[in-house]
């Protein structure tokens, strides 16, 4: 690992003036990934900026029955409040289906938006990778990219965005609170993640120096009928194959609301919209929900090995929407 | 610009650490992980290195209770913290209730892993304990309880390659009752 310098500032003025002024800073969250890549040698920041003691740390309830997670609270945390279980279950469920207790006890809830991909050739700096330098080329379209997308990528990068909460957050309509050297700003997880187009080193719309601060979720009544589902190569510690995030409320035999994301697919949590315009006033009926899912991921062109994704993310979908209507009804 | 600034930016620092109940002033280079202050500075080698990635859960301590993976744990970011490690389970001299569990369960394969698979099932039963729910509790808005199912599930961020883990979660299931 590279020398770097450190520093703990304890508010948040201080925090985004130390690593405005230094070009080559990082913020420090829980470290479950920044930590071990640094130790693989795929970044070396030269100053880490510890945010993980700011007071950013707690779930608030907005007045409005809405929710606002702090960009500190851990995993194990967010997935132990009461407010959270009962009326988001698809935040909770993939805020335990994260790593291990383990990870789930250190990892930020910025700090799991903010990872980065487990692609082979990424976290590999004897590879070329475009994520990792741009122009020396991306091995994993003919490589070994069984794991990686089957949509939104495009020819300088196919890596997928490995967040399980993302997701959640995505099928829940969440915003992204943002503190920069601008002022504060609120951006929906949904116009978080960029297209990795001809240049894919950022992940996020995230510049220099900004700082999530937490993350509000709307309040919804449908989101109490919610569900995370993850396809994984072993049942826990793993990163999704695939991945659903469902929010159906069913009122009276037909669906009434419904929002879905797919998580595993595309470098970014993909909001499923075909599906949802599907389903929005029909027949919550095993059909229809087959029909939706058959609609997704829309626009998919899977890479030589990773095929089976589509049907596999469609049958979780379908599964996953049968479940949760019989459940609600 | 600085003087804002609470802390200094350091490259080593003097950080205090309660370890077992002692405590200690160690200066560390800021790469240092927890892991390797407690190996190579406090001499303490229960925890082990297994693939320094958070992925085998061998170097599993407690900080301030809650189980982590200390290769992945900056000691510098670790100022004023209480540390556990499989050296202080023990009460008192006597084996803490997993130790004995292990040892009559014969959860013990080549050793490697029982340090980390210690300190982990040690915060099974706190986080059970405060209501902390896994992907396996059926109603996550309900108590979980101890069963062989939550047991595994809970215990996944540690390996085995001796492949003792019937044994571990019967040990740990017999502690939970």
């Amino acid at each position: 690992m590279r020398p770097f310098d450190y520093e703990r500032p304890w508010n948040i003025d201080a925090a985004l003036a130390a690593v405005r002024d230094t070009p080559g800073a990082m913020y420090l969250g829980g470290g479950t990934n920044l930590i071990d890549l640094m130790r693989l040698g795929v970044l070396a920041p030269e100053l880490l900026v510890d945010v993980s003691r700011l007071p950013f740390d707690r779930v608030e309830e907005t007045g409005d029955g809405g929710l606002v997670i702090g960009a500190a609270v851990r995993s194990a945390d967010l997935a132990s409040h009461l407010g959270v279980r009962r009326r988001y279950p698809v935040l909770a469920q993939a805020a335990l289906s994260v790593g291990s207790a383990q990870i789930r006890n250190m990892g930020t809830v910025a700090g799991n938006l903010l990872q980065r991909t487990r692609c082979a050739y990424f976290t590999d700096v004897t590879k070329p990778c475009n994520k990792r330098e741009p122009g020396s080329g991306c091995p994993a379209v003919d490589g070994v990219h069984r794991n990686l997308a089957v949509v939104g990528y495009s020819p300088s990068c196919v890596a997928t965005h490995p967040s399980d909460l993302a997701v959640a957050f995505a099928a829940l309509d969440a915003v992204v609170r943002i503190e920069g050297a601008t002022g504060p700003r609120r951006v929906p997880i949904t116009a978080f993640y960029r297209d990795p187009g001809d240049d894919p080193r950022q992940d996020t719309v995230l510049e220099h120096a900004d700082l999530i601060t937490g993350i509000e979720v709307p309040p919804a009544g449908a989101a109490a009928h919610s569900a995370y589902r993850k396809v994984c190569d072993r049942t826990s510690f793993a990163f999704a194959v695939v991945s659903v995030a469902v929010v159906l409320e069913v009122t009276a035999g037909a669906v009434r609301d419904c929002r879905i994301a797919l998580g595993g697919v595309a470098p970014k949590p993909w909001r499923a919209e075909r599906a949802e315009e599907v389903l929005y006033g029909a027949d919550a009926t095993e059909e229809n929900f087959a029909r939706a899912a058959r609609t997704e991921p829309a626009g998919a062109r899977p890479l030589r090995d990773n095929g089976y994704k589509v049907p596999l993310v469609r049958n979780l979908l379908t599964r996953t929407l049968i479940d949760l209507a019989k459940k609600g009804a | 610009m600085t003087g804002e600034l609470h802390t200094e930016r350091v490259r080593s620092r003097t950080v205090r650490l309660t370890v077992n109940g002692v405590r200690h002033h160690v200066r560390v280079d800021t790469r240092t992980s927890l892991l390797d202050t407690l190996r190579e500075r406090l001499g303490l080698t229960g925890a082990k290195k297994g693939c320094d990635h958070g992925e085998c859960g061998t170097c599993t301590v407690l900080v301030a209770g809650r189980r982590v993976y200390s290769c992945l744990t900056l000691t510098v970011a670790l100022d004023g913290a209480e540390v556990t490690t499989v050296e202080g389970l023990a009460a008192g001299g006597e084996p803490h209730p997993l130790q004995r569990a292990f040892l009559a369960h014969r959860a013990v394969g080549c050793g490697y892993c029982t340090p980390g698979q210690l300190c982990a099932a040690v915060g099974v039963l706190a986080e059970a304990d405060a209501g902390v729910p896994s992907a396996v509790t059926p109603d996550p808005a309900e108590p979980p309880a101890l069963d062989l199912a939550e047991i595994r599930e809970r215990m996944s961020g540690n390996l085995c390659r001796c492949g003792c883990y019937g044994r571990i979660a019967a040990a740990i299931a017999e502690v939970a009752r």
